[in-house]
């Protein structure tokens, strides 16, 4: 029985082995090819994208071919990956207003000068099961038209023209760095939507959800959800001026939420605002009502206690790496403690079993 | 020399490393006060280890020989997984004998064979903050140490007392560092807690959490209690079947479907060190061939 507690190094290499062979799974099936993976399963790479931290589709595919399909292994890789990785520098913020938009829409206007342009979603799709996907066979060629060239200004920018929406000054400040920096508390809008870009996507949505149902309600709306790509700047110091480094695509969404006005502020419309790697819309408007939720002390607003209000709660459980290591930590062996707990409950009940041993002899005499 | 070429001496490059000394000094400076550090994300997940591992990345150099104890062995899976893990990207000496060892990462205990000066002891910690199931927030909980307001802490151990005849913490058993910080331990059982007052280094990183702090050696280590309930360092009231030690931390395993069970050094080195020595316990004797085969 000893034995059983030794042998863990060949245990580990030999699962480690195991595991290499279900990941391929029936050798007689196809091996998916990573370039397969980043163009058919694009959904899933992009959430890899944005939550592990890193733009790079090829190695965000490579990392769900090496998790089994599993995403949050496969952002733990991207994430282990991406802090080996010096720092060359920095960016310049990213212009969205210029984005090259597949798709823009607006939930407060019917329409706006760039139009709505539906793009590639999955709304008012019909959620049957498509049997012709199971077969073989090539696709019919979507029609294509040329891109209208006019550009797409934001829509907060018209309520903001007329004052109708809490301004948005730019800040001159260098943004903090929670992969960089601990988190600290209080933190400033700019760390929580970092926090919140990289959150775990089912908890930032079941918490802006939450926010819908009444715990910490902001009537929110879908002011413009844009997705498309950006270039990328960054101002080379031997140059003096900044250069396009490359393109990346992201989701961006602002909501306008209504507000009647409180101590501080006068009544407008104030933002949440939501931005993702990737074509990523379901975080990027959940991202948006949490941020919205979270300025409640900037804006003057009642904190009623909601869970969604309260950014040590939602910043410190956001993280799925951190979540689901601790989570499974569990796993782990533990009989050290649960040995001296063993020892504290049957220490504990002899004491109560002898004290009630002696009250009833006392009361059989 | 091949695998290690891939990474920088201990997987870490030098300026996290650099950062993480930083807060090591910072944290020797104010024993027991936990240091906020950029923790990165290790290549094993968070709550396995990753505050030990960046500990003991920053303080290892290529002369250092490393041991790695999970529950007081050193060849439980996870121990076996971060030793190899350094055997891998610094290219140390490992060794199982704590006497030989100059680093000694260690989850849950510490070694029953008295450490030495020289010698580092690193702690993995999943929740560095002591009064953290008394009050789930950080803001606050940073405000009680900053105002060394420990009240909280001491009605916690009074209401077990009243409720159950004594103080009904076993494991992660808190402790005052010379006379200021409660400080958590780490989940090793209170029968450890003596242990600390110790001529080595003590050091403890909690990666998920962010934190680090240390214990100088020789510092003052007092398990919280009350003049009429005195601290009680409890363990199993049995010797250990193997090698016959009555003054060592025990684990209890189950050898029978009846429940039969016994009960043998949680500290595998120190076990084995004495049954070379000719220590014997009551169930030693038809163990000692797989012994000697594993």
């Amino acid at each position: 029985m000893y034995v059983a507690v030794k042998g863990g190094e060949r245990a580990i290499d030999n699962a480690h082995a195991w595991l290499a062979e279900e990941r391929r799974g029936d050798p007689s099936v196809a091996e998916l090819s990573v370039a397969q993976i980043r163009v058919q399963l694009a959904l899933a790479v992009n959430r890899v994208m944005a939550e592990g931290s890193l733009y790079d589709p090829d190695l965000a595919a490579l990392a769900i071919k090496q998790a089994r399909g599993d995403l949050i292994e496969a952002i733990f890789l991207i994430r282990a990956y991406r802090t080996t990785l010096p720092r060359l520098g920095a960016s310049r913020p990213v212009d969205t207003g210029a984005m090259r938009c597949d798709r823009r829409i607006s939930a407060t206007f019917k329409d706006a000068p760039g139009g709505q342009v539906l793009g590639p979603t999955f709304d008012y799709t019909h959620r049957l099961l498509d049997f012709k996907l199971a077969a073989e066979g090539e696709l019919p060629q979507a029609e294509t038209a040329q891109a209208d060239p006019a550009p797409m200004p934001r829509i907060t920018d018209y309520l903001n023209r007329d004052g109708l929406i809490q301004p948005e000054p730019a800040a001159e400040d260098t943004p903090p760095d929670l992969t960089r920096e601990p988190l600290e508390l209080p933190a400033n809008r700019a760390l929580r939507l970092q926090a919140l870009a990289r959150g775990d996507e089912g908890f930032v949505l079941s918490m802006a959800y939450s926010t819908q149902r009444g715990y910490g309600r902001n009537h929110p709306f879908v002011g413009e959800l844009r997705v498309g790509a950006v270039t990328v700047e960054m101002d080379i110091p031997e140059l003096g001026f900044a250069v396009e480094i490359g393109e990346v695509e992201l989701t961006e969404c602002e909501t306008v939420n209504q507000f009647v006005g409180s101590k501080t502020e006068p009544p407008q419309f104030t933002r949440g605002y939501g931005l993702t790697f990737g074509h990523t819309e379901r975080k990027a408007i959940s991202m948006a009502l949490v941020d919205r939720a979270l300025r409640w002390q900037e804006l003057g607003e009642d904190d009623t206690g909601a869970p969604a209000q309260d950014a040590e709660f939602v910043l410190y459980h956001a993280d799925n790496i951190q979540a689901s290591g601790f989570l499974e930590h569990i796993k782990l062996p533990h009989y050290v403690d649960f040995q001296s707990e063993l020892e504290l409950i049957r220490k504990i009940r002899a004491e109560a079993s002898a004290a009630q041993a002696a009250a009833d002899r006392e009361a059989a005499e | 020399m091949k695998e290690m070429d891939q990474y920088n001496f201990a997987y870490l490059d030098e300026q996290t490393k650099r950062m993480i000394r930083r807060a090591l000094l910072k944290a020797l400076a104010i024993p027991g006060y936990q240091v906020p550090f950029a923790s990165r994300e290790m290549p094993m997940p968070y709550g396995w280890g990753t505050g030990g591992v960046q500990v003991s990345a920053a303080v290892l150099t290529p002369e250092d020989c490393f041991k790695v104890i999970d529950q007081g062995a050193d060849d439980t899976t996870n121990a076996v997984s971060i030793r190899k893990f350094f055997q891998r990207t610094a290219g140390v000496a490992t060794t199982e004998h704590t006497e030989d060892a100059s680093v000694i990462q260690t989850r849950h205990r510490i070694p029953e064979e008295p450490l030495k000066e020289g010698q580092i002891l690193v702690y993995q910690v999943p929740i560095p903050e002591p009064l953290r199931f008394l009050e789930p927030r950080e803001t606050e909980t940073r405000k009680m140490h900053a105002l060394e307001e420990y009240g909280l802490m001491h009605v916690k151990l009074y209401e077990d007392i009243a409720r159950h005849g004594e103080i009904a913490t076993a494991y992660a058993y808190p402790v005052k560092v010379e006379g200021r910080y409660v400080m958590d331990p780490s989940p090793i059982p209170k029968f450890d807690n003596p242990k600390m007052e110790m001529a080595a280094l003590q050091l403890f990183g909690a990666g998920r959490e962010q934190r680090i702090y240390a214990v100088p050696p020789y510092s003052r280590v007092v398990s919280l209690d009350f003049e009429d309930y005195p601290f009680d360092p409890s363990k199993a009231e049995h010797p250990c079947a193997l090698c016959g030690a009555e003054h060592t931390y025990l684990d209890e395993v189950i050898v029978d479907d009846d429940g039969g069970r016994m009960f043998v050094c949680s500290d595998t080195d120190y076990c084995a060190a004495r049954r070379a020595a000719g220590h014997r316990g009551a169930m030693a004797a038809p163990y000692e061939e797989e012994e000697t085969a594993g």
